[in-house]
């Protein structure tokens, strides 16, 4: 197991705005050197031997702080991870050297099938033992801290007995990993499995966080039932900016990504939504400013 | 096994086979919400490798509509799973499943179309390498017949016994150039950060192909001037060279 003192001391990324970063944005993104507080790359899309995918991340890694985030390594399956995932991980985090590596509370393989989808599982003891073994595993590989996402989630699980937050913290206290905040993923598991959101950022272990994602969510009704979907093909909906907001007054500005994977927007129109991100933390750093300036002035 | 392995077995299946049931356990609310609840995720399986093939495969699917190209697609992921987290080249064998698929019959081009897509796809991912200018060709000298030419690791070739290249060139946006007709080699490679396609017909596609497959220079020459007495393997050294598709040559010592 490896300690850490903190999920943001030894980030080396910024506590601004960063943006996922898209092949259809590379050129505009060398030619005009946006001022983006970093990017974020699918590990699994630069695992190929070369080509430009790798000449274009070496150049922006050169320019910007980069974060690494897998959606394939299967931290929640039951079977042992995947050692060649795994190797191929530790290739990339030694290649690009990120400031941030992250992954899902998630399981996607099953034997030697993989479902290219993020997939629940019930939070258990058995799991909660599982999903610490994977992590101890990944971080001694890595020989690094990782950050631990909270899922989006369609179904709920009977046996599950432990408060999804309670999981993510009792996760964090064992392996020592931090916590990716997806405040979209929130609205849509909260909206689909019946709770209330905000109730849910009051009791998000917020000192393990470091890093929070923001994306749009579509909606899906049918069966007398409105469901929300983590599509990541539109703008943040306003509703999780206010979320986002709750959750800043309890972190304090942290690194956060808008992601945006699908109908990828024009690269103005991203940097946009980047900017709105950028004015959140900046009021946030004000007004974390401000409060032992009142302190000071009361004693 | 493990509960946690059970409930994914379960889950696993039930993915993959939509007759399947769902898995027990998953909440408490009406039959129906639940089987709707569970085809989200049959659904992002399916339909986001249904859409990575048409991102990959974009000819093709112009080629058959898009309603038939999805369609043969979701056959193919029923059939052909991924085995592997890293989908950059997922549908390297669809053109082989293009092929066989019974309804695309009636365009027999289709799959060789599909292949040279999938030659992109592999070459665009390739290991990067630095090819040889056309000036090494001066410096092989006198035994030039016996040397073996190393192409790059981004080098694909695809043989058709149709047009396939000129039907992939005449749906690019830059390209304006006239149909073909007649068998073509395709010659995809990738000397810096552009993916090139150079089309080859008659002699020339026999004698890169005689290349590509490991025979000497003298071999290939041999096999395209059976093809066309007029063959000349020194000028389809230069366009080879030309098009940064060489990384060497050996010769039979080097071996």
């Amino acid at each position: 197991m490896l300690h850490h003192a903190s999920a943001r001391c030894a980030a080396g990324i910024p506590d601004r705005a960063g943006v996922g970063l898209k092949p259809e944005h590379y050129r505009e993104i060398l030619e005009q050197n946006p001022d983006v507080g970093y990017f974020e790359v699918h590990a699994e899309n630069y695992m190929g031997a070369g080509g430009p995918p790798h000449a274009y991340l070496e150049v922006i890694r050169k320019r910007y702080p980069l974060s690494l985030h897998g959606v394939g390594l299967s931290i929640g399956a039951a079977g042992p991870l995947d050692r060649a995932h795994l190797s191929r991980l530790k290739a990339l985090n030694e290649r690009y050297e990120p400031g941030l590596f992250s992954e899902h509370l998630a399981w996607s393989t099953h034997e030697s099938e993989f479902f290219n989808d993020l997939l629940p599982v019930p939070y258990t003891q058995e799991t909660l033992d599982i999903v610490c073994r994977h992590i101890d595993e990944v971080q001694t590989t890595l020989r690094r801290q990782m950050l631990l996402e909270n899922p989006s989630v369609y179904v709920l699980f009977e046996e599950s007995e432990i408060p999804e937050t309670e999981f993510l913290a009792l996760i964090a206290a064992r392996t020592g990993c931090g916590l990716l905040l997806d405040v979209n993923n929130v609205e849509v598991s909260a909206n689909n499995a019946g709770y209330d959101a905000a109730k849910y950022i009051d009791s998000f272990p917020v000192e393990h966080v470091g890093e929070i994602h923001l994306a749009g969510n579509a909606v899906a009704e049918g069966e007398g039932e409105r469901l929300l979907i983590d599509a990541h093909g539109s703008p943040v909906e306003d509703s999780v900016w206010g979320l986002y907001r709750g959750a800043l007054s309890r972190t304090g500005p942290v690194p956060t990504l808008i992601e945006w994977d699908n109908d990828v927007p024009s690269w103005p129109r991203l940097l946009g939504e980047a900017q709105k991100a950028e004015a959140e933390l900046s009021r946030s750093a004000r007004q974390r400013n401000r409060t032992p300036a009142r302190a000071t002035a009361l004693a | 096994m493990s509960t946690l392995g059970e409930m994914q077995q379960a889950f696993a299946r039930a993915l993959s086979d939509p007759e399947a049931a769902i898995p027990a356990g998953l909440g408490g609310r009406r039959a129906a919400q639940a089987q709707r609840r569970f085809a989200i995720y049959r659904n992002n399986v399916t339909a986001s490798l249904i859409d990575a093939l048409q991102e990959s495969f974009p000819v093709t699917a112009a080629l058959v509509g898009e309603e038939f190209f999805r369609a043969m697609a979701r056959e193919f992921v029923r059939c052909e799973r991924p085995r592997s987290q890293v989908l950059l080249c997922y549908g390297d064998t669809f053109p082989d499943f293009i092929a066989a698929f019974e309804p695309a019959q009636a365009l027999p081009y289709l799959a060789d179309v599909a292949r040279i897509e999938a030659a992109w796809i592999a070459t665009y991912h390739a290991a990067d390498a630095e090819p040889l200018g056309p000036a090494a060709l001066a410096a092989l000298g006198a035994d030039a017949g016996a040397a073996r030419v190393k192409l790059l690791p981004s080098v694909r070739l695809v043989v058709s016994q149709f047009p396939a290249g000129s039907i992939w060139l005449a749906h690019q946006a830059e390209h304006a150039g006239e149909a073909g007709e007649g068998p073509e080699t395709v010659l995809v490679v990738r000397p810096a950060m552009e993916v090139t396609l150079r089309v080859m017909r008659g002699a020339e596609g026999v004698f890169a192909t005689a290349l590509y497959r490991g025979g000497s220079i003298e071999e290939a020459a041999a096999a395209a001037l059976g093809a066309d007495g007029s063959f000349d393997p020194g000028t389809a050294l230069v366009s080879l060279l030309t098009q940064g598709a060489v990384l060497a040559f050996e010769m039979e010592n080097d071996r």
